[in-house]
């Protein structure tokens, strides 16, 4: 039951971080104007409201385009990440070949092999960007899952010893499952991965129909205001990502302690 | 009719440790054996040596009249351990039909059998609840129930009640009397309570570390099966013969550790 | 010692593999790719878009500029230019990590801090922050703090502080609050004050969640400094050179592959780095485990 001093808990944890942003954007308000600070710094919030609304049909356009190479990038890197973990899990050679290789693509920028890409495939389509993408998703997918598969419980192992289990039942029964979880965090981490890496992507040549090239060009074109409208509608994609990564993850684990 | 568990010379060695030395230990159809010690004595050892979770280093180990391996195979036994392990993902029924799931039983079928178990455990109404929702000596309850799935002729059980309270421990303890009874069951119970072992078994086997084997074998108090009797085990608590019993226990296991 | 050097041996192997891999494709597929419809579903395999992996390497050595009065090889202009890339990349780790450290002890320390900003730290992990790096760029030359005049480079360590920021942050408070409950209470219990329980206590705690963080940060930082260099124009980086070498890459795109094979080994290095002060933090591994 919660008490009033619960509640009122439960209502400081909406309230605060409420309060801090509108605080936060008044400051700033303030602080640009009253400061004067020149747009190339930083402008206005309304100024860059101003411009998301001069801006709407464009940033909705190239918003579709961004957004569509993150989702099929994310798609098949979490399929592939996902095929990978359960392949290495199923083999010691397979793990010992991928792991050393995905361990090295978490540390490298995988961003910058977009001119790569690009040349293999031309710079006319999309696929270069989503390949970026699907290379970033795959490496946290990859991870998670395997760390998932990886953990079975020593009881749950015993069990099905004693219960004189195939190694397919096993897998079935005990090491898919409980993997689950972690293959919906690796899906949660990747989400919004996948929407920077298509962003950024674009900094690197290709195709310039997405979110990222209209920043770049518009602070080339020292319009400032009009790249943080892009920039505002790229956290908002962000932010789209990873909520409906954090649902996924929610309704598929819902039933779990 | 064979023996339920027939261990001749079987002996374990980890590397240089020896845990378990020259075991010569006999359990008979339907009877309920205690294995009790200090820790480090081997009693889960030799419980794994039954299931064949770990193989002998020297002697033998018969189950049902086979080799330990091959009645694994078969499902002669069913086991629970000291965390009932139920699978949170699947639902109470789901968990008590895993057994029979593995061993192609039909679908019809695991549901009626799971249904007469989960109603044996008195968890009839929890058919459908995941595992999180319930109390420890509720899944552990299911966890009986999955280990009975197979109607083995043989129970393993490893401290399976160590980690309630006390109070749900001693209604386990009634609960599990009367599903042994009910079932007919042979059971090899591993705990380190004394009471326990006494209350529940026909024999107590004492043993003692380093290296670990048997000192004594004590005769128990499991009290007279007889069904609808819910008093049988709070009155066989209450008698001179229960706390004889229990002096007896305590007095090897000293002797045992004194040795 | 023998897993280990089964290990190593596969690692190796598994890259071996992936340039066998390489080699197959560019021998196998053909060479203007594969098309279907106006999408090329396979890669061009040419040596323009897939060259052989040892002319990469043999790339190395040779000279950056054809001709040129001063002999600069690839692999020496690489080098250089990754060496660049990492001091602005540790440059940043160190800011971010000391700006993350003091938010987190901050959120540890005030409730209502943490609830007010704790939202907009996991927010912005999420969003694509690193988008505003052409706008740093803008403020190149502009601005004089003091009689400091705003360098590029300076707004290159800024993005990569930036962005390793916020997982040293998420970590540190994760650290900070990790110490049970008793042992907390025996700090209490003991009149230590609020500094001492830091000082002794939920700093050496948080020591094994600062790690991976530290590893995600270092990673993240080698990306935004690789980013800003491009959207910045800051000169003398890794970012920059694969940008330039793939804008004047017609004639030879084995430069490019150069480049890149640079900025991998930067994030490799940095990652190493990591690891290193792993080992000497080792000490405190699984302290509250």
């Amino acid at each position: 039951m919660p008490g009033p001093a619960r509640r009122f808990r439960g209502a400081s944890a909406v309230v605060a971080p409420v309060a801090f942003g509108i605080a936060l954007l008044v400051v700033w308000e303030l602080v640009v104007r009253i400061g004067g600070l020149p747009s190339f710094l930083l402008p206005a919030p309304t100024a860059i409201a101003e411009q998301v609304g001069a801006q709407f049909p464009v940033i909705l356009q190239t918003a579709g385009v961004t957004g569509g190479n993150a989702l099929v990038g994310l798609v098949v890197g979490f399929l592939v990440g996902v095929l990978l973990a359960v392949l290495a899990a199923g083999s010691r050679l397979v793990s010992e070949l991928v792991t050393p290789v995905v361990l090295a693509a978490s540390a490298i920028p995988i961003v910058a092999l977009a001119p790569v890409f690009t040349t293999m495939f031309g710079s006319t389509t999309e696929i270069p960007r989503r390949l970026v993408v699907t290379v970033v998703v795959t490496v946290p997918v990859f991870v998670a899952t395997a760390r998932g598969l990886r953990r079975v419980r020593p009881v749950h192992d015993e069990l099905m010893v004693a219960l004189a289990a195939t190694r397919r039942q096993y897998t079935r029964f005990v090491r898919l499952p409980g993997a689950v979880p972690f293959v919906m965090t690796g899906l949660r981490l990747a989400a919004p991965a996948a929407v920077i890496a298509a962003i950024v992507a674009e900094y690197f040549g290709g195709l310039q129909n997405g979110l990222g090239s209209r920043i770049s060009a518009a602070a080339a074109n020292t319009a400032y205001t009009r790249a943080w409208a892009f920039v505002a509608a790229s956290i908002v994609l962000g932010l789209l990502f990873f909520l409906a990564g954090l649902l996924a993850e929610r309704l598929v684990t819902r039933n779990r302690r | 009719m064979s023996a339920a568990v027939e261990l001749a010379g079987a002996g374990k060695e980890f590397g240089p440790v020896t845990a378990l030395t020259d075991i010569d230990l006999t359990i008979g159809a339907g009877e309920f054996v205690s294995l009790i010690g200090p820790s480090g004595c081997g009693k889960s050892t030799l419980l794994r040596l039954v299931a064949d979770l770990e193989q002998p280093t020297s002697g033998t180990v018969t189950v049902t009249g086979k080799p330990a391996r091959q009645a694994r195979l078969d499902q002669d036994y069913g086991i629970a351990f000291q965390q009932a392990g139920l699978l949170d993902w699947r639902s109470v029924a789901e968990n008590v039909e895993l057994p029979l799931q593995v061993h192609g039983v039909g679908r019809a079928e695991r549901r009626a059998r799971a249904a007469e178990l989960l109603e044996l455990v008195g968890l009839a109404d929890f058919a459908r609840s995941r595992p999180g929702e319930l109390s420890g000596g509720m899944q552990q309850r299911v966890a009986i129930a999955r280990a009975l799935a197979p109607s083995p002729k043989l129970l393993l059980m490893d401290e399976p009640f160590g980690a309630l309270d006390e109070m749900t421990r001693e209604r386990m303890q009634a609960e599990l009397l009367r599903i042994a009874g009910e079932t007919g069951a042979a059971v090899l119970f591993v705990t380190h309570s004394i009471p326990e072992a006494v209350v529940l078994s026909d024999r107590v086997v004492v043993m003692s570390p380093r290296p670990g084997r048997v000192t004594e074998i004590v005769a128990g108090r499991r009290p007279g099966t007889v069904p609808d009797d819910p008093g049988a085990v709070e009155y066989v608590r209450e008698t001179t013969a229960f706390f004889e019993a229990v002096t007896a226990v305590r007095e090897a296991l000293r002797k045992g550790a004194a040795e | 010692m023998n897993g280990r050097l089964r290990g190593a041996t596969t690692a190796v192997a598994a890259f071996v593999l992936l340039v066998a891999l390489w080699e197959l494709a560019k021998w196998l597929l053909p060479a203007a790719g594969v098309t279907v419809g106006d999408t090329r579903i396979l890669p061009r395999t040419d040596d323009a878009a897939m060259p052989h992996v040892w002319t990469v390497l043999a790339r190395l050595g040779a000279p950056e500029v054809a001709g040129a009065a001063d002999p600069r090889s690839v692999g020496a202009a690489v080098a250089g230019g990754a060496l660049v890339t990492l001091g602005l990349a540790l440059g940043g780790l160190v800011l971010g990590g000391i700006g993350g450290t003091l938010l987190a002890v901050l959120m540890q320390r005030f409730a209502l801090a943490e609830k007010a900003v704790l939202p907009y730290v996991i927010a912005s992990q999420t969003v694509p922050l690193i988008a505003i790096a052409p706008l740093v760029a803008g403020w190149g030359g502009r601005i004089a703090i003091g009689g400091w005049t705003w360098e590029p480079w300076a707004g290159v360590m800024v993005i990569a502080s930036y962005l390793a920021f916020f997982p040293i942050s998420v970590g540190m408070l994760r650290g900070l609050t990790s110490p049970r409950k008793a042992d907390v209470e025996m700090f209490h219990a003991l009149a230590a004050g609020w500094w001492t329980t830091l000082v002794r206590l939920r700093l050496p705690a948080s020591v094994p969640y600062l790690v991976p963080a530290a590893r995600l940060a270092a990673a993240a930082a080698v990306v935004g400094a690789i980013v800003a260099e491009i959207s910045t124009g800051t000169r003398g980086g890794i970012g920059r050179l694969i940008i330039e070498y793939a804008q004047s890459a017609t004639g030879d795109p084995s430069q490019v592959y150069a480049a890149i094979l640079g900025a991998a080994v930067l994030g490799l290095v940095a990652a190493g780095l990591v690891t290193v002060l792993e080992l000497g933090l080792s000490r405190y591994r699984g302290a509250t485990a």
